[in-house]
C-alpha cells in the first residue's frame, strides 16, 4: 500500500495529468461554492440564534437530522426535484452546503454566547449599539471559534465532495468510482491523494488564518 | 473627606418610587427614592443582594424599572436616547471588563471613536486619561489586558470610563478584586482625582471604610430598600440597626490601629 502511494507519480497521475487537473478544478469549485454558501448562510443564522434562542432547538435539530442522512442517499433523494435535480453540480453544491452548515452555525452561536458577560455588559454600558457590539466585540472575540467551525466543515466537505461523482457532478470522486469499478488502486489513489492533499492544505491555511485573525490573547 | 462639591439645586440623578422585579417576579428593589446631587460621590453601601448593583444598572438602563421614575439631568430616562444616555455616563466595574482583543489604547479610545472625535484629539485624550490614572502612556498604550496586573487593569477601566469626559460615573465595586495595598492606593488616587474632576459619582461597595473614605454621602441599603442617606459623620452616629454591623466593624478596626 505504502509503495503504491509513493509510486503514484510514475503511474496514473502523470499520464493523465490534464484530466487530474480538470477534476481538481471541479472539486475545488464544488467545495468552494458550497463553503461560500454555507458561511454566508451559517454565520448570520448563528448570530440570529444568539438573539432569538427560542429558535435554537429547531434550527440545530433540523441540521443535526440532515447530518444523519448518508450522503449517497441524500444525493439520490434530491435527484428527482425539479430545479435542483436538473444539474448534477447544482444538486451536489446544495447537499454539500447542507452538510457544512451545522458546524458553522453551531460554532458561531457558541463563540458569541461564550463572550465573557462582564465584557458584553461593559460594551453595552459604554453605549455601543447592537450592531457595534456585534462587529467590534462579539464577532472578533468569537472569530477563533467560528473559524474552527469553518475549518472542520471545509475538511469534511472536501471528503464528502468525492461522493458527488456518483451523481455525475464531477470532481476527484470520478477517479475513485472509476478505480473501484476497474479494481485498480492506482486510479483510486489518483482521486484520493489529491483530495487528501486538498483537505490538509485547507486545514493548514485555515489554521494559519485563525492565528492571524485572533490577536494576542490568553 | 470634608469637601464642598459644586452643587446645583437640581439633582443629577433622581429615583422616584422605583421598583424592580425580575422576570420571575422577585422584588429586588422596592419603593426606592434617592436624589444624587451634582458633583457628589454617593456610596451605595450594603450586603450582597441588598439591591446596590440593581439600582446602579437602572441608571444607565442595563435594567428597566418595573415601576416608578428615574431621571438623569432632569430628564426622565424614557425621554433619553439610550445610546446617548450611556455615552453621557462612564461605567467602571470589577476587573475592569476590558475588551481582551483590544490594546489599552484601543480600549480607552473606543467611546471617543464612536463619538467621532478627530483622531488627533483622541490620541491626546488617551494620553491624558492614562496619565490621570497613573499609567505611563508610552509604556502601557500598546499592551493587551492580559499583560496587565489586576490593579493596572482597574486603572485602565477607570481611564476608559473617563475617556469621553462624561459628567456622571457609575462604579460597581471597582476596587473589589484587588489586594489591600493596591486597593488603598487606588482609593487614594481616585479620591484625589475626584477632587479635581468633580464628577457625579455613584459608587457601589460593601466595604465600610471605602464608603467613609470616598463618599460625600452614604446610602445604606438592605434587602432591596434604602435605609437612609447619611454624611460619613452621621453614618457613624446613626442608630439604624442595619448600620450597626458596619459601624461596629469600623470601630473595631480603628481600635486595632490605635492600640
Amino acid at each position: 500500500m505504502l509503495r503504491l502511494i509513493f509510486d503514484f507519480r510514475n503511474e496514473f497521475i502523470v499520464k493523465h495529468k490534464s484530466e487530474v487537473l480538470t477534476l481538481v478544478a471541479e472539486h475545488l469549485w464544488l467545495v468552494g461554492v458550497s463553503m461560500a454558501l454555507a458561511i454566508a448562510i451559517g454565520v448570520p443564522l448563528g448570530i440570529f440564534l444568539t438573539r432569538r434562542p427560542a429558535w435554537k432547538g429547531l434550527v440545530l435539530g433540523t441540521n443535526s437530522l440532515v447530518q444523519t442522512i448518508p450522503a449517497l442517499a441524500l444525493f439520490g433523494l434530491l435527484l428527482p426535484l425539479p430545479w435542483l435535480g436538473a444539474r448534477a453540480d447544482r444538486l451536489a453544491i446544495f447537499a454539500l452546503t447542507l452538510y457544512a452548515l451545522l458546524p458553522i452555525i453551531q460554532n458561531t452561536y457558541v463563540g458569541i454566547i461564550e463572550v465573557d458577560p462582564p465584557v458584553r455588559e461593559a460594551a453595552t454600558a459604554m453605549g455601543l449599539t447592537r450592531r457595534q457590539l456585534l462587529w467590534k466585540v462579539e464577532l472578533p472575540l468569537a472569530s477563533n471559534v467560528i473559524l474552527a467551525g469553518i475549518r472542520v466543515a471545509t475538511v469534511a466537505t472536501v471528503g464528502l465532495a468525492t461522493i458527488a461523482a456518483a451523481i455525475g457532478a464531477g470532481g476527484l470522486g470520478e477517479f475513485i468510482f472509476r478505480g473501484l469499478a476497474m479494481v485498480d488502486n492506482h486510479v483510486i489513489l489518483a482521486g484520493a491523494i489529491p483530495a487528501a492533499v486538498m483537505a490538509l492544505s485547507a486545514y493548514g491555511l485555515l489554521s494559519l488564518l485563525q492565528r492571524v485573525v485572533s490577536p494576542a490573547r490568553r | 473627606m470634608a469637601r464642598a462639591p459644586a452643587m446645583s439645586d437640581s439633582p443629577a440623578i433622581e429615583f422616584v418610587r422605583v421598583q424592580y422585579r425580575t422576570s420571575g417576579n422577585r422584588v429586588l428593589l422596592s419603593d426606592f427614592n434617592l436624589a444624587v446631587r451634582q458633583g457628589e460621590v454617593l456610596m451605595l453601601l450594603g450586603p450582597s443582594g441588598s439591591g446596590k448593583t440593581t439600582s446602579l444598572k437602572l441608571i444607565n438602563r442595563l435594567l428597566i424599572p418595573s415601576d416608578g421614575r428615574i431621571s438623569v439631568d432632569g430628564r426622565s430616562l424614557e425621554e433619553w436616547d439610550v445610546i446617548q444616555l450611556r455615552r453621557h455616563i462612564g461605567y467602571a466595574i470589577q476587573e475592569g471588563g476590558l475588551f481582551p482583543h483590544y490594546t489599552v489604547q484601543q480600549n480607552v479610545a473606543l467611546v471617543p471613536q464612536l463619538e467621532k472625535w478627530p483622531a488627533e484629539k483622541i490620541r491626546g485624550r488617551v494620553r491624558e486619561v492614562l496619565t490621570m490614572v497613573g499609567l505611563a502612556p508610552e509604556e502601557f498604550s500598546g499592551r493587551y489586558p492580559h499583560q496587565l496586573s489586576g490593579g493596572q487593569r482597574q486603572r485602565v477601566g477607570l481611564a476608559r470610563a473617563l475617556a469621553a469626559d462624561p459628567p456622571i460615573l457609575l462604579m460597581d465595586e471597582p476596587f473589589g478584586a484587588l489586594d489591600p495595598i493596591t486597593r488603598s492606593e487606588l482609593q487614594k488616587e481616585f479620591h484625589e482625582l475626584q477632587q479635581r474632576l468633580s464628577k457625579t459619582v455613584v459608587f457601589v461597595t460593601h466595604d465600610v471604610s471605602e464608603a467613609l473614605l470616598l463618599g460625600t454621602r452614604i446610602a445604606l441599603m438592605d434587602a432591596g430598600s434604602l435605609r437612609g442617606v447619611y454624611a460619613p459623620r452621621e453614618f457613624l452616629a446613626t442608630n439604624d440597626p442595619a448600620a450597626r454591623p458596619y459601624v461596629d466593624a469600623f470601630r473595631a478596626m480603628q481600635q486595632v490601629f490605635q492600640s
